[in-house]
């Protein structure tokens, strides 16, 4: 359905979040909303890629190794399983967890994953656990966003990052015309031709326009304590990708 | 909406509970009553609040209208068991179809009647028990043993959404409702072969585009002995009582299950189905 609607370009901007992330082996993430596991396969992914270029680079600077470091490094092999990344999928519906976790299954990646069911404006986590926290396309259905942001903010370790993906207003007259006719008209219709619900769709489009602007949502983050807070626009400014620092 | 309906549900409920436990002092007949009203005002709070002409009523535009009948249409070729496409294709292109109708329906006094009373079919409103103890070769109890055989209920018919307009809406559900007594006054059980029979009367008798496409495009998916029978007999019976018998619409069904079904073809102008098909399993061509 998502990729119906938005001609498979939500992948791209899933891949952006990662790409702007940069997550290094050993990082715990927390992705809020994150159902059907998107964000985090994707991190999973990513931070395998980045350990096994760490390996690779070690191994290339090892090329002509002497005694001692034979000795030193045969010592610590055990130790790097320490470097294991942990991602905790968090979302309020335990179907989409299930999903999610059949996915993970088929794919073959449950490994370092956890599902948990819990509520972005009263999660269910201790202070400063995070890395980094994302929600991707979530926040938007919160009512209170000001208290899923004070929550994040708990359960960011100091120094954690709090990255946001979500559909925003965009700039470019021409463009806002266009997706505005594509809003309206085009997607109610393939939510009932494809899943037979036009009102669930409805509500989406309208949900979308509701949701504040890239400078007034910025300024939210930065009320609720948050750092450096700045945002990239994605696509015209469909859709907006927040970051901010808990320091 | 939906929080107003939860506001308005709690505040019936939290009276409604001093109200019980003041009839358990009384007598328990009377508990009955309250959770019967309770229940029925809170349907009445959820069908007054609806927004649009009629409940269930989606606005759409016509670029809307005109994208919704292309995709209903791709999908209801890809899946024709997505009956709700089939349904969204007949109410995005029938509205000339529906105008006529409802006109046709006018003109006849009894049509008149249906389009004033507006009664629905449906297991709520049909006396079941009633209709069993008719004799064999009446029009009820010949509707029954066509919802026995073919595994079917009246109450899976979708409500009409993309109309707009409150009375040809109800014309295009009372054409839907229709649709399985159709398959009795016919005789045609609910296999590929008798929905193509009976899409080839419809199409005759109503125009609306969805019968038509659905007459075209359903022999497709015939086996060559069923395609024969039906271009060699059951088509052309099918076509011409289509267009010479009267609108089936204007018939007030509900009044006349003791009718014997051979009086009730006389009286509509059909003739018996040429060939006795069976109900057999679904799915089979």
């Amino acid at each position: 359905m998502n990729d119906a609607m938005s001609l498979g370009i939500h992948r791209l901007w899933k891949d952006m979040l990662l790409h702007v992330m940069h997550p290094q082996p050993g990082v715990r993430l927390l992705d809020v909303a994150g159902g059907t596991g998107d964000i985090a396969f994707r991190f999973m992914e990513y931070v395998r890629s980045q350990q096994e270029r760490q390996q690779r680079r070690a191994a290339r600077s090892m090329q002509t190794p002497s005694w001692e470091d034979i000795s030193t490094n045969y010592t610590n092999e055990d130790v790097e399983e320490s470097k294991e990344s942990r991602a905790v999928v968090c979302d309020i519906n335990k179907e989409m967890l299930k999903v999610g976790k059949e996915k993970a299954d088929s794919m073959g990646i449950s490994a370092g994953l956890s599902w948990v069911v819990g509520d972005a404006e009263e999660l269910p986590f201790d202070d400063d656990q995070f890395d980094i926290y994302t929600i991707a396309f979530g926040i938007r259905n919160v009512t209170h966003i000001d208290q899923a942001l004070q929550e994040a903010l708990r359960v960011l370790k100091p120094g954690g990052r709090f990255m946001c993906l979500e559909f925003s207003k965009v700039t470019n007259p021409v463009l806002a015309r266009l997706y505005d006719a594509y809003s309206f008209q085009m997607i109610p219709v393939l939510g009932e031709v494809i899943a037979g619900d036009w009102k669930s769709y409805q509500y989406l489009v309208e949900s979308i326009r509701k949701f504040p602007d890239q400078e007034e949502f910025k300024g939210m983050i930065e009320d609720a304590g948050f750092y450096c807070v700045q945002y990239y626009n994605l696509t015209g400014g469909v859709v907006a990708l927040h970051s901010g620092f808990k320091l | 909406m939906r929080s107003t309906i939860r506001k308005v549900t709690t505040m019936w409920l939290t009276v409604g509970k001093p109200l019980q436990r003041l009839n358990q002092r009384y007598g328990l007949t009377c508990t009955a009553v309250c959770v019967r009203q309770l229940h029925s005002s809170a349907t009445q709070f959820t069908d007054s609040s609806y927004d649009g002409l009629y409940p269930g009523h989606i606005h759409t535009t016509p670029v809307q209208k005109a994208l919704l009948a292309v995709g209903s249409g791709v999908a209801a070729l890809q899946n024709p068991y997505r009956h709700d496409m089939v349904a969204v294709l007949g109410e995005t292109t029938g509205h000339f179809a529906l105008i006529n109708l409802r006109d046709r329906m006018r003109n006849d006094p009894e049509g008149y009647a249906i389009l004033t009373e507006r009664p629905r079919i449906r297991l709520s409103t049909l006396d079941l028990n009633n209709m069993a103890t008719l004799p064999d070769g009446s029009f009820g109890r010949e509707y029954l043993r066509f919802l026995e055989d073919n595994h079917v209920t009246p109450d899976s018919r979708a409500d009409v959404k993309f109309v707009d307009n409150e009375e040809l809406a109800y014309v295009m559900q009372r054409y839907r409702e229709v649709h399985d007594l159709l398959h009795t006054l016919l005789g045609m059980p609910t296999n590929m072969l008798g929905e193509v029979a009976v899409k080839w009367f419809e199409a005759a008798q109503t125009g609306l585009p969805m019968c038509t496409l659905g007459a075209v495009l359903g022999p497709l998916r015939l086996n060559a002995r069923r395609l024969q029978s039906l271009f060699t007999s059951l088509g052309p019976w099918a076509l011409k009582n289509g267009q010479q018998s009267r609108c089936v619409l204007s018939i007030f069904y509900e009044r006349r299950w003791e009718q014997s079904v051979e009086d009730l073809r006389q009286e509509l102008n059909i003739e018996p189905p040429p060939v006795t098909l069976s109900a057999t399993k679904k799915g089979s061509t």
